[in-house]
């Protein structure tokens, strides 16, 4: 019912009339739109007096009108705040000031003044009427000039294949721009078609439409639909139900996968420094978790600085906290490897209970320092958000970003230990420390940088999990068994292994997780590798070499 | 640095230990009930708890050390059989505790009407009788550490692998036993004892008969461990220690070996498990934690790996260092013990029995390099 839009573009051009027309014009679009006004004045006026059958009819016929001054109305009206002036029998949108009413003449939504609440009577709903406003509305909002409304109200005739609201759907297709949401409201339609009692062959073609969603609730509303038809109709409803759960099975599996690699790759994070610590240093750092939770708190204070003295930069403190955490876990890392590790090579087991009572240590410091609670570290705006993929599945922007990340810290790593001079000197140390020295590497200057290494690469691992975990005293704790694990399953002392250990744990654990909980999950998970270790005592991708231990 | 073991049962530092221990049990208690309370020498009921306490971790650190000091394993889970020890001791309370419970159920524990349940799980079943429970307590941790060691020692899992797999395993058992389905209780674990054998649990003289035992257990244990260690077993044990490999040329069965001190070990833990339960009136899951187990580690490697007795010393004094200073000053308690660790592992490798050593002017022994402990590569 709104004016046509053409109006404007058939002004006729030149000539000395054509003011004339113009104004003529005008006045003809005036007193269309003032009519149609009165009109829904009318209407709304109707709300007013009778029970709740007639008033149910007036809603009907308001709703019908697609008139956009209805919905605030219709909003007041369920909300109780729709009200009549006993004088006139004219209705209001109030809103109570003590014993007075602010008025809002609901045609134009321009102020009334105020009145004694006296002078009024309170519109009266009852559930039934409610009920059937609620659903009205979502015809109505169908018609908003705000998208995200039309969306909205497009998703909840699909949800519930509302047979009454066909014809405002055809309305809205026809005036559709979006070619997203009009193959959405034509969905939409479909479903409510489904519902309707129009003939067979339209609700077949609705089917055929439908067939193309992937959602739980469709399938639902076609199996709906199946138990109440019947002959050619059921069957196509039936089939078409039976290949979206289908395919819902399918990416129920890709969901699994994703959430499983997203899992991993904070394993991945959280044990590839231990890889560098434990793996190729054969060091037992127990304080591996602390420096993750050094890491946190270096984002932490970074950001604390940037929002104090540089807010401006605030989006990318995530940034500006990566080099941060990799130095203060990193020099933490080779002040214990000089202070404490060196003189523990080759005593493992002693290697364990120092930086066992190290972590401790360290855990007690930061909660000296910043105290026991959790520290609130925020997300920047770009990692909010998630990222929309067909099938309903939505990967939540952060884990996507930690994911990436990870590789990025995996290959990066990966890419130092096979192309510098620092790996090279590395690889040569773990692997025949005499020999490195005879030629001409300074072995201790190499563990140290090693050592400060893994660690700060740990610290990066700190900055990733500030966006998904809380940053407390305890963030290390929590995932010290876990990259053990990791990379004892992997095999210790390759980097490969590592990678495969966390994704492959990442994954078998989400997966498990609908069949058994997260609890029972994990569980199964830790005996797996317990038996795993047996089958393979030297993990996944075991070092080939003819030494023999002790 | 690891002293030989000594060919006779005891050695002159066992003797002490022992009879120190055995003073301690009877005196303790003595002074605690049969003196008033306004008497200088008047042991608080507080103070026996926390003795008796100490005596069960001493318990347990002699059988860490038991398995670590002699056969080169690092348990990282023995945590785990103490628990299970526990548990078993906390089952046979529960079922002692009869209609007295808050929901009156003459057969099921107050969790269970709690969650509904209607029957006794058949793994409840027996723990009515004491008899049972005692055999429990050590058949269930022996039966893990059976289990766990059979595949382990059979597969060769050794050093560094070994120590992440039973850190692993002490976990997987504090998550499950976080599960209200295991049907033990859940978060809150196993507590609200009345009585034990009939006596309640609470009163002084039933919390003196149980710091008497637990110095007893100690002091059994010891002598066991000893037993062991001095025998031609405890060699076997020290050399597969020292060299595994070189020990299974000989022609030595070594996952034999190991199984069998990996049992007897679990065993003890569980004993010490058991006694400590009564002692403390609850056990819940977080006697699981990977972070107990390591503790205990620390104890005994505060207290001299490969001596017992220090072992045992090494958690009476950690511990009774823990209670002092969490009170005096909760800040500081966490540097001590990180401090105390690293300490301990630069400055004293053959911590406080070390000292000791050193102290009486005893020949210094000579360690061959070659003969370091490599329980790890």
């Amino acid at each position: 019912m709104r004016p046509p839009p053409t109006c404007w573009g058939s002004t006729p051009k030149g000539g000395g009339g054509r003011w004339a027309v113009l104004s003529l014009l005008l006045a003809i679009f005036f007193l269309t739109v003032s009519a149609l006004a009165q009109d829904v004045g009318v209407l709304i006026n109707a709300l007013g007096p009778g029970d709740f059958k007639q008033r149910e009819a007036a809603v009907t016929a308001l709703v019908a009108s697609g008139s956009e001054a209805s919905v605030p109305v219709l909003e007041a009206l369920v909300a109780g705040n729709l009200f009549i002036r006993k004088s006139d029998q004219k209705v209001f949108i109030t809103v109570a000031k003590g014993d007075q009413l602010a008025l809002t003449d609901p045609v134009g939504m321009a102020s009334a003044g105020d009145g004694p609440k006296s002078d009024f009577e309170k519109v009266k709903v009852n559930n039934a009427l409610r009920k059937s406003i609620q659903k009205a509305m979502g015809g109505l909002t169908l018609f908003s000039p705000d998208i995200a409304v039309r969306r909205k109200a497009a998703a909840n005739i699909l949800k519930s294949g509302d047979a009454a609201a066909l014809p405002s759907l055809e309305k809205a297709i026809a005036a559709e721009k979006d070619l997203t949401l009009l193959a959405m409201l034509k969905q939409a339609a479909a479903a409510a078609t489904l519902m309707s009692d129009r003939p067979e062959a339209e609700k077949l073609a609705a089917i055929d439409i439908l067939k193309s969603r992937t959602d739980r609730d469709t399938s639902a509303l076609l199996t709906a639909f199946a138990a109440t038809a019947d002959g050619g109709l059921k069957a196509a409803a039936e089939a078409a139900a039976q290949s979206i759960e289908s395919g819902q099975a399918k990416w129920a599996a890709i969901q699994n996968i994703w959430y499983g690699l997203s899992l991993g790759s904070v394993l991945l994070l959280a044990a590839i420094g231990l890889a560098i610590t434990f793996g190729v240093m054969g060091v037992i750092n127990m304080a591996h978790g602390e420096m993750v939770m050094l890491g946190a708190y270096a984002t932490y204070v970074v950001q604390g600085a940037l929002a104090a003295y540089a807010p401006s930069v605030m989006p990318v403190s995530l940034l500006l906290a990566i080099p941060a955490a990799f130095l203060v876990s990193g020099g933490v890392g080779v002040a214990m490897e000089r202070g404490i590790i060196r003189f523990l090579y080759g005593r493992p087991l002693e290697t364990l209970l120092a930086t066992w009572g190290l972590s401790l240590i360290l855990q007690q410091a930061v909660r000296t320092i910043f105290g026991p609670t959790n520290k609130e570290v925020t997300q920047p705006s770009w990692m909010n958000g998630s990222i929309e993929i067909a099938g309903g599945l939505a990967l939540t922007t952060n884990r996507v970003v930690i994911l990436f990340f990870a590789l990025a810290v995996f290959f990066g790593l990966m890419l130092l230990m096979r192309k510098t001079s620092m790996g090279l000197q590395m690889r040569a140390v773990t692997q025949n420390r005499p020999m490195a020295n005879a030629m001409g590497i300074r072995s201790s200057w190499v563990d140290a940088l090693t050592f400060g290494l893994g660690s700060g690469i740990a610290g990066l691992a700190g900055v990733a999990l500030t966006q998904i975990d809380n940053v407390s005293p305890n963030l290390g704790q929590s995932y010290i068994i876990d990259s053990f694990l990791v990379v004892v399953f992997g095999g210790v002392g390759n980097l490969w292994g590592t990678l495969a250990g966390a994704l492959t744990l990442g994954v078998t654990n989400k997966f498990l997780e609908p069949f058994a909980g997260a609890v029972l999950g994990k569980i199964i998970i830790l005996v797996a590798v317990i038996l795993f270790i047996q089958k393979r005592p030297r993990g996944l991708f075991a070092l080939r070499g003819r030494w023999v231990d002790a | 640095m690891i002293n030989p073991p000594t060919t006779t049962l005891l050695g002159r530092g066992g003797q002490i230990f022992l009879g120190v221990v055995l003073a301690v049990g009877v005196i303790v208690p003595a002074l605690n009930l049969f003196l008033p309370a306004t008497s200088a020498l008047h042991v608080p009921d507080y103070l026996v708890t926390l003795l008796g306490k100490y005596l069960c971790y001493a318990v347990l650190a002699l059988a860490v050390d038991l398995v670590w000091g002699f056969a080169g394993i690092l348990s990282l889970g023995h945590g785990a059989f103490f628990a299970l020890g526990g548990y078993v001791m906390g089952m046979y309370m529960m079922r002692q505790i009869g209609t007295r419970g808050v929901y009156g159920n003459p057969d099921l524990p107050d969790f269970m009407v709690f969650l509904n349940w209607k029957e006794l799980p058949w793994y409840w079943q027996g723990f009515e009788y004491f008899p049972f429970a005692l055999v429990m307590i050590l058949f269930v941790p022996g039966l893990l550490a059976f289990v766990f060691g059979f595949l382990a020692f059979r597969s060769r899992v050794t050093g560094v692998y070994l120590s992440i797999i039973t850190q692993a395993m002490t976990f997987a058992l504090l998550l499950a036993f976080f599960r209200n389905d295991m049907g033990f209780g859940g978060n809150n674990g196993l507590t609200d004892f009345k009585d034990i054998l009939g006596f309640a649990v609470q009163a002084p003289s039933t919390r003196g008969v149980l710091f008497l035992l637990s110095a007893l257990a100690l002091a059994l244990c010891f002598v066991i461990a000893r037993k062991i260690v001095a025998s031609k077993l405890g060699r076997v044990l020290v050399s597969i220690r020292d060299a595994e490999s070189r020990t299974r040329f000989l022609g030595y069965r070594v996952e034999h070996y190991k199984l069998f001190v990996f049992v007897v070990s679990a065993m003890m833990a569980g004993v010490a498990g058991a006694l400590y339960v009564p002692q403390v009136g609850i056990i819940n899951p977080s006697e699981f934690s990977p972070e107990n187990s390591i503790e205990t580690v620390i104890w005994t490697a505060f207290g001299g790996r490969g001596t017992l007795w220090g072992a045992a010393l090494g958690a009476v004094v950690v511990n009774a260092a823990k209670s002092w200073l969490t009170g005096v000053m909760p800040d500081a308690w966490l540097f001590m013990l990180g401090g105390l660790f690293i300490v301990v592992t630069l400055f004293m490798p053959k911590g406080l029995a070390g000292l000791f050593a050193g102290w009486r002017k005893s020949p210094p022994v000579k360690s061959d390099p070659n003969l370091l402990p490599q329980a790890a590569e």
